[in-house]
């Protein structure tokens, strides 16, 4: 294991999940291309960060004691200049355990679930679903045991009811299928190298478009 | 772990036989064995003597040999000590048909087992299980011969945790005359489980299709189940039960919400090549169609019926489950028009599903049938018998099988299951082509083909 997950990974045991500029990180390491992004601790740092990330942006709570961030409003979309981040970061700050503020780039393109969970039967198990109602309403899902090869993942999206949705259904914008079979893939791998680790995945939304997919937000829960 | 000697030994040693209760299961065993099996068998009680002329032995040290095969329906409590004087022996595999385990609270039991099991490398099936049924080796299930039927031999091998559904199954698969080849109960499965059977199964000759009762898997032994499912190349049929969850887990990450159990065993059953039957009927369509037809068929079919009506029911079902009707070029409904005969020429209907009518004889059937099959773009027929027809005869099945010897595509029969209708459904059986007696059941045996490719 790379010297530096394992440092994520104890740093992140006792509050039982990661924190999401680290479980960005991680992601990072594995080739998982996530919004680019910077965490702020304090307000000098949040605009100078807000300068290499540029606005518009999303501003996110950092806290162990947070993991359903939207819940206590602590998700904060285009930010448009200082004012309002010095704004933002101050509302931020006053949430419990509060550990600084998540700058993220903004990205563009049709929402897409990747999820993993460990399953007791199989071990680490891959999930794919369109974001959205697709998702919450139909449990239109696809789960895969980990890892799989772009094939497999290719395959996995096809067996989705609403596949036709990334095909660019109705002026849709249409993914770039490369690049998203190739993430599920490199995320399958993680996860099976992973799976004394972890318990489960969320990376949602990953925003796809024509050129490329971005995983947007990223929760990862430790055994 | 080596499961030939368990489920094809030349001797057996069954112990507990009862000097009171004739209906003890290790009675019902020992005489199921000793009468009606291949195998040497002997009956082991400490307290020795005869039992209907048999000499029944104090130990296992008194047999002439050493049996290949041990029988064990006895206390639990003398279960550890009896496997380890087997191993001592020199005895290659055990049936622990007792109950009184971990599903009684008695986990040392089952800790002591497994660990010798394992210090010895050595096979035990169940405990608390109704055992092995092998012809002509070994049968374990001690239900009296006169209460269940015999299966014909056959191809298929089916392996349940439950006892009472391993009978059910097989109950099923007479009904729709499916042969069998072996059929296990693991009850507890605390040595050898789904994936040591389905890796035998895997290799035995005599089995073309593994059929899976299953509850659920142990800690990690799923994934080693797909994996062997992966490297098979015989279908592997799956009927699972529990799949309602069993209350709410405070759950953390919306995967782990939306991944049940269930759903995750379901997709990665289809992702490594099982075929998952939605119902016992189905289970038993699926097992039947693939014993006869292993990597034959396909997705693209044509219905030969005789009843507009069971043409438009049959062909629903199989939209819904994905088999494709293709549709007959004119051309061809020219040519087959000129095949017929003049009384249905004009009054057939040419597009998929092919109503031939109720004028038509056996020879129509055939024709159509034999035209169908001979085309590239068909993968199989489904034909749609009824016997009522004044033109059809109890010879209809082998004027088909005349066809199918020449064309080796399958033709899957829908004949109504009633005792008056026997001879036209031996008709097609003894000749080896399967017959359903529902419209659904039909349907099912072609989906099994296309979904096995």
């Amino acid at each position: 294991m790379d010297k530096r997950v394992s440092e994520i990974i104890a740093q992140s045991k006792s509050a039982g999940w990661v924190l999401e500029p680290l479980a960005k990180e991680l992601l990072n390491i594995y080739g998982l291309t996530t919004s680019r992004f910077f965490w702020a601790k304090t307000k000098d740092e949040a605009i100078s960060g807000a300068k290499e990330i540029g606005y518009p942006l999303v501003a996110k709570i950092v806290s162990p004691e947070v993991v359903h961030k939207s819940d206590v409003g602590g998700v904060v979309v285009g930010v448009k200049d200082d004012e309002e981040l010095l704004e933002v970061f101050e509302k931020l700050s006053k949430l419990p355990a509060f550990d600084g503020v998540l700058l993220d780039a903004m990205a563009k393109g049709s929402e897409v679930i990747i999820g993993s969970k460990h399953d007791p039967q199989f071990g680490a198990t891959v999930l794919i679903g369109i974001g959205g109602t697709s998702v919450e309403i139909y449990k239109d899902v696809a789960i895969r045991m980990a890892p799989i090869s772009c094939e497999e993942a290719l395959e996995a999206l096809n067996s989705l009811r609403g596949h036709k949705l990334l095909e660019g259904y109705r002026g849709a914008e249409c993914v770039n299928f490369d690049h998203l079979t190739d993430m599920i893939a490199r995320f399958s791998q993680m996860v099976y190298e992973l799976s004394d680790e972890i318990e489960s995945i969320d990376l949602n939304p990953v925003l796809c478009n024509c050129e490329t997919s971005t995983i947007a937000d990223a929760r990862i829960i430790l055994k | 772990m080596k499961l030939n000697k368990i489920l094809e030994p030349q001797s057996i040693a069954v112990y507990g036989l009862s000097k009171s209760n004739p209906f003890h299961p290790a009675n019902v065993i020992f005489a199921k064995n000793h009468l009606r099996t291949d195998s040497r068998t002997y009956a082991i009680n400490p307290k020795g003597g005869k039992h209907y002329g048999q000499k029944v032995y104090k130990s296992i040290y008194e047999l002439p040999e050493v049996p290949d095969l041990a029988v064990l329906a006895i206390r639990a409590d003398f279960i550890p000590e009896t496997i380890k004087s087997c191993i001592d022996a020199g005895v290659k595999g055990a049936i622990i048909v007792s109950g009184g385990f971990a599903e009684a609270g008695r986990d040392d039991l089952r800790q002591q087992v497994r660990d010798l099991c394992q210090e010895y490398n050595f096979p035990v099936i169940g405990p608390n299980c109704l055992g092995v049924y092998s012809p002509p080796n070994v049968n374990t299930i001690f239900l009296p011969l006169e209460r269940i039927m015999v299966p014909k031999p056959g191809c298929v091998s089916i392996v349940s945790q439950s006892g009472g559904i391993l009978v059910e199954i097989i109950l099923n698969l007479i009904q729709e005359s499916v042969g069998i080849s072996s059929a296990v109960s693991i009850g507890n499965k605390d040595v050898i489980d789904e994936v040591d059977l389905l890796e035998y199964f895997h290799n035995d000759e005599k089995t073309e299709v593994i059929g899976l009762y299953i509850e659920g898997f142990k800690a990690g032994r799923g994934r080693d189940f797909a994996e062997a499912v992966k490297k098979t190349d015989k279908p592997v049929v799956i009927f699972k039960a529990g799949k309602t969850p069993g209350g709410t887990r405070a759950v953390s990450s919306h995967t782990a919400a939306l991944a049940g159990d269930y759903l995750v065993f379901s997709e990665v059953m289809k992702q490594c090549g099982a075929i998952e039957a939605n119902s016992p009927a189905e289970f038993v369509s699926f097992c039947k169609a693939l014993g006869r037809y292993p990597g034959k068929g396909g997705k693209n079919t044509v219905i030969v019926s005789v009843s507009g009506g069971h043409g438009a029911i049959s062909s629903d079902i199989c939209s819904a489950r994905g088999l494709d009707l293709v549709e007959i070029p004119e051309a061809d409904k020219k040519e087959l028009a000129g095949k017929l005969s003049e009384n249905v020429r004009n009054i057939v209907s040419y597009n998929n599903p092919i109503d031939l009518t109720g004028s038509v004889s056996d020879n129509d059937i055939a024709v159509a049938t034999q035209y169908f099959l001979e085309r590239d773009y068909v993968d199989q027929v489904i034909l749609l018998c009824l016997p009522y027809v004044p033109g059809a005869t109890p010879d209809i099945g082998a004027h088909i099988s005349l066809v199918t010897r020449e064309i080796d595509k399958p033709v899957l029969t829908y004949i109504p299951n009633m005792p008056k209708y026997q001879m036209y459904i031996e008709g097609f059986e003894t000749n080896g082509l399967p017959v359903s007696h529902s419209v659904e059941g039909v349907v099912y045996m072609a989906e099994a083909l296309m979904r096995a490719k």
